[in-house]
């Protein structure tokens, strides 16, 4: 039992990693999520085209070897210093789930119903209002169970930080089983317990959307 | 009665290799009551959804207060017009679907709310007021604050018509609009409709397959088929002794059921 | 530290063998994800409402939890466990620890194609006195399992792009041999490209394939997409 405490209390000085490139990931995917998902859907094909290509490529990669590269490149190649490796972590991650869940804003956006944009029409709303008023709030409903299993997936995304140095949750496991080696399962159940607790008020908003978002929209 | 407030001229509308209108002439003078009928497929909502601003005609031009809705001047030279044109027209003309299409995620006093309050940036108390007497005008003064999915479809479709009046149109559309209703709540709603058309002073298109309402409310009764007006006439006239022998199946069709 | 086409160019066959490795080993943890995610929607359906809770959220924890944890608690940990612990080689582990990840997954995946079958079916099933057995190869799963096949090819991409992360625990495929180039000529950025260009090369075209499908399908399953990790 003691082990545990020890082994827990070690851990608790990785959270803070965690859960800063946690929250700094959320919110800057979930921004580039709605400007690459609007830029899918504008009628600009320059646009359009473009962002259709970075989604494609950071979809098309996988996200440790993006971060790997980021890594790398970014002091390497462009001579990029950003002082600390927890940037290149939220670079890696939001490109990567900014990609994804860009995706989601653009077909829930399709997804509302046309009627709907008529009706705005009707009403002699201009193109910017009826994004604002109508089919954004509608769009934003629809799409929030999904939202709430990439907060999830994101939040297991974070454990690969470790792989580039930061000094995570799971990077002091790694240290403690490296000089107790005995009592891996131990370590890694713990971390994995840590992991899930972080994870399930993430699960829980992710059930509530599910029940919230079938109201007040019209569908497809 | 004065000048048309609504003028299409040969106008024409093909989906791909369908043409689904071809050449309409058709005045709509202030206040005036027209009714559209016809086969399904014969372009009657295609009349009205170009008028919207829905559907652009493939040639032909149509006249709203006297300016051309589908071509704007640009140096001198028509060009199919740009958003803001579109805009700065269709200000008079409302329009009420067959499916609604209210806003769900708002009550319905917003809903009713939402189009003044954003493109006159008027008052938002006022625009309350205002929204709160058309709801009580429709009969949903009591429900001001329920969303569009606690409502029945007459209660819907009555609140799409509130909606639409708070624009004040000088044009109003219907979109056969009693279709998607179970036939006990089609009487609510044409009553709202009936007492709109008495008021008088704004004119209204309406698709239809309530024959005995056109006949009621309609100052002219058009009818459509293949694409065409085939005959049109008051409808006492038209629904009584139509000429053509199309109209003479359709309405013995109609009859029938 | 400049972009240097020689190398760029050198790496490319030496990392095409690795894609044979990677492609290999996303095929072993797939088939082990599609076979275990049975297990998910068999113990889900045991009429004990506590024994079935209990594996709900044992599925839910491991859906929840990083796969890259996962993988370490197999290769490393379990070895350590008293009794039932054994050494596993890092291809077994990764199969083992990618595999369960993935199997709460297709079982999701499974249970929507189960649930989209219309209740008059077994109502019919039923009525026509057929067996369980019957039941379920002659009526339900032939109607279940056509419509997931987009769903399932999805995962079979994303599993593709999880592969990598078994480098970590010494799987020799794409990413673990360019990282290796890259500490022997400290060269890391064209080997990496090049081998997020072959992840490229192959998901992309799959992914296409696939959205053909899913619109042949023209339904849409279960929500609970994931993407990488």
């Amino acid at each position: 039992m003691n082990s545990i405490m020890d082994i827990s209390l070690l851990l608790l000085k990785g959270i803070k990693i965690t859960l800063i490139v946690l929250a700094v990931s959320i919110v800057i995917s979930t921004l580039i999520a709605f400007v690459a998902g609007l830029s899918r859907v504008s009628s600009n094909v320059l646009l359009n085209k473009f962002t259709g290509v970075y989604v494609e490529i950071f979809r098309g990669t996988s996200l440790i070897i993006q971060l790997f590269w980021f890594s790398y490149a970014l002091p390497g190649l462009f001579n990029i210093h950003l002082g600390s490796d927890i940037w290149t972590a939220v670079i890696a991650i939001s490109l990567n789930y900014g990609a994804y869940m860009s995706e989601i804003v653009r077909s829930s956006i399709l997804s509302v119903s046309h009627g709907q944009t008529e009706a705005s029409v009707a009403l002699n709303l201009t193109k910017f209002q009826r994004m604002r008023h109508i089919i954004i709030p509608q769009a934003i409903r629809m799409m929030l169970p999904e939202y709430g299993n990439y907060l999830i997936q994101i939040l297991k995304a974070t454990s690969l930080v470790s792989l580039i140095g930061l000094t995570d949750l799971l990077y002091y496991g790694n240290i403690y089983r490296s000089t107790h080696l005995s009592e891996a399962p131990t370590v890694y159940m713990l971390i994995l317990v840590f992991y899930f607790v972080l994870a399930l008020p993430l699960i829980a908003f992710t059930r509530k959307m599910e029940v919230f978002s079938k109201k007040g929209v019209a569908q497809e | 009665m004065g000048k048309p407030i609504v003028n299409y001229s040969k106008i024409h509308k093909s989906f791909g290799d369908v043409d689904v209108l071809k050449g309409i002439n058709l005045d709509i003078k202030p206040g005036e009551k027209v009714a559209l009928i016809g086969p399904s497929g014969s372009g009657k909502t295609t009349i009205i959804r170009m008028l919207m601003t829905l559907e652009q005609p493939t040639s032909g031009t149509i006249l709203v207060n006297g300016e051309n809705l589908w071509q704007m001047e640009k140096k001198g030279q028509l060009v199919p017009s740009d958003d803001k044109h579109l805009h700065a027209i269709r200000g008079d003309i409302g329009m009420v679907f067959q499916h609604f299409n209210l806003f769900p995620h708002m009550t319905i006093v917003e809903n009713c709310m939402l189009a003044p309050a954003l493109a006159k940036k008027n008052d938002k108390k006022e625009v309350k007021i205002q929204a709160v007497e058309m709801l009580e005008k429709v009969g949903l003064g009591d429900k001001i604050n329920l969303y569009p999915a606690q409502l029945s479809g007459g209660q819907k479709q009555r609140v799409a018509m509130a909606r639409a009046l708070m624009m004040k149109p000088k044009v109003m559309l219907f979109d056969e609009v009693t279709s998607a209703l179970d036939p006990e709540l089609v009487g609510e709603v044409l009553e709202v409709i009936r007492d709109l058309a008495k008021e008088g002073e704004m004119a209204m298109i309406l698709v239809t397959h309530e024959m005995d309402f056109a006949l009621d409310i309609a100052d002219r009764i058009l009818f459509l088929n293949e694409g065409v007006i085939e005959e049109e006439g008051p409808p006492s006239e038209l629904l009584v002794n139509p000429k053509s022998e199309r109209l003479q199946d359709f309405l013995a069709r109609f009859n029938k059921r | 530290m400049t972009w240097d086409w020689g190398v760029f160019f050198e790496v490319i066959p030496l990392i095409f063998k690795g894609l044979w490795i990677t492609i290999g080993l996303t095929i072993a943890c797939y088939l082990f994800a599609m076979i275990f995610g049975f297990f998910w929607v068999f113990v889900a359906r045991i009429p004990s409402k506590t024994i079935s809770w209990i594996f709900r959220w044992i599925a839910e924890f491991i859906r929840s939890t990083p796969p890259l944890v996962q993988l370490f608690f197999i290769f490393y940990a379990w070895p350590m466990v008293p009794v039932v612990g054994v050494t596993l080689n890092p291809f077994v582990a990764a199969i083992l620890g990618l595999g369960l990840h993935f199997s709460t997954y297709l079982s999701e995946v499974y249970r929507s194609g189960i649930e989209s079958v219309d209740k008059g079916q077994w109502e019919a099933s039923t009525a026509l006195n057929l067996s369980t057995k019957q039941k379920w190869l002659k009526i339900i799963l032939p109607q279940a399992i056509p419509p997931t096949i987009p769903m399932l090819g999805n995962y079979l991409i994303i599993m593709f792009k999880e592969v990598p992360l078994a480098s970590t625990i010494g799987v020799v495929a794409m990413l673990h041999m360019a990282n290796d180039y890259g500490a022997q000529h400290w060269k890391y950025v064209e080997p990496l490209t090049v081998v997020a260009l072959f992840f490229l090369l192959l998901s992309y075209p799959s992914a296409l394939l696939i959205s053909k499908l899913e619109k042949k399908y023209n339904r849409r399953f279960d929500k609970k997409t994931i993407s990488t990790l």
